[in-house]
């Protein structure tokens, strides 16, 4: 049976078509979910795709978290279902609490948008068991909110229970402790700033996003060629 | 009755405040001196039917613990005022 992947779409999501390109290409069967749908027609992974969920207005993904499609997503996450946000859906995740923390803008107020190297620093993850720990992936970002913060205790948390899944390289946001993506509790959730979608060609630049959406999908049931 | 509530939502203090390090920066280019603790954040206003003075300002912080700001990086500082009549 296909492995059904739900790339969500809120109006103003850009990067969803670029994420479903990505799945049927590693074999999944990609399926855009509209913000207003309260069904995940049985996906066996959700990717919340980038962009500017109702013009990020009030806050990036502080809209979001109230569209219909954000129920069925989260009862999925809480039992056990991979979820998956990238950039903006890194931010429609943290406000709609599923993780941890906040986006704040980069520091120096600048918007980014440049390939960096990451390092996978935890492979017990959904977006990264296929990935070695310690190996360095290199991908584009591009945002202005990227700036990973939290509390004191909630940092320790994340550290000790090994949950920040990729770190920046050179740090280009700000970032507290160089976090570019972390996870839940479960590890089924993970948010990342970068983008994995557009690091999945060698024309691309890069196509070293290609191990972590392979994760998502091995996680979703997929077979991974070996 | 109807109050008037204004919402002014500012970043918690030691959460860096990019944007108000700037202005604070730019202001002695044109001869602004002696300017410190340039803060930046967002004022909501809107009008609210409630009961009471207390009830209006127990909604205001409700919507601002689940919507107008994000408690983990801001604080909403909020104000309750009975609306002027005809306005």
């Amino acid at each position: 049976m296909a492995t059904k992947v739900a790339v969500i779409q809120f109006p103003g999501t850009n990067c969803e078509f670029d994420v479903a390109e990505v799945v049927s290409s590693l074999g999944g069967e990609p399926q855009i979910v509209f913000h207003d749908d309260s069904s995940l027609h049985g996906a066996d992974a959700v990717i919340i795709a980038g962009g500017f969920a109702h013009g990020d207005y009030l806050r990036p993904g502080a809209i979001a978290r109230f569209s219909p499609v954000m129920e069925p997503i989260r009862s999925f996450a809480n039992d056990g279902g991979p979820v998956v946000g990238i950039c903006n859906g890194f931010q429609v995740l943290t406000e709609a609490r599923l993780l941890p923390g906040a986006l704040q803008k980069n520091a120096h107020l600048k918007f980014k948008c440049q390939m960096v190297d990451l390092r996978v620093d935890s492979t017990n993850s959904v977006l990264t068991s296929e990935a070695e720990l310690g190996q360095v992936v290199r991908m584009p970002i591009n945002h202005f909110e990227g700036n990973y913060t939290c509390s004191s205790e909630t940092l320790a948390e994340l550290q000790s229970e090994d949950r920040v899944v990729l770190r920046y390289v050179d740090n280009p946001n700000g970032s507290i402790d160089d976090i570019a993506g972390i996870c839940n509790e479960g590890r089924n959730v993970v948010g990342l700033m970068p983008h994995p979608e557009r690091a999945s060609h060698e024309l691309l630049g890069s196509n070293d996003g290609l191990v972590l959406m392979q994760s998502v999908l091995a996680a979703a049931g997929l077979a991974v060629p070996v | 009755m109807t109050f008037d509530v204004q919402v002014e939502v500012m970043l918690r203090p030691g959460i860096a405040d990019p944007e108000g390090a700037t202005i604070e920066r730019a202001l002695p280019a044109l001869g602004f001196e002696g300017v410190t603790g340039v803060t930046v954040g967002k004022s909501i206003r809107f009008q609210l039917d409630s009961e009471s003075a207390s009830k209006a300002q127990e909604t205001a912080t409700q919507m601002c613990e689940q919507f107008l700001s994000n408690p983990v990086i801001e604080d909403a500082a909020i104000s309750v005022t009975q609306a002027q009549v005809g306005s």
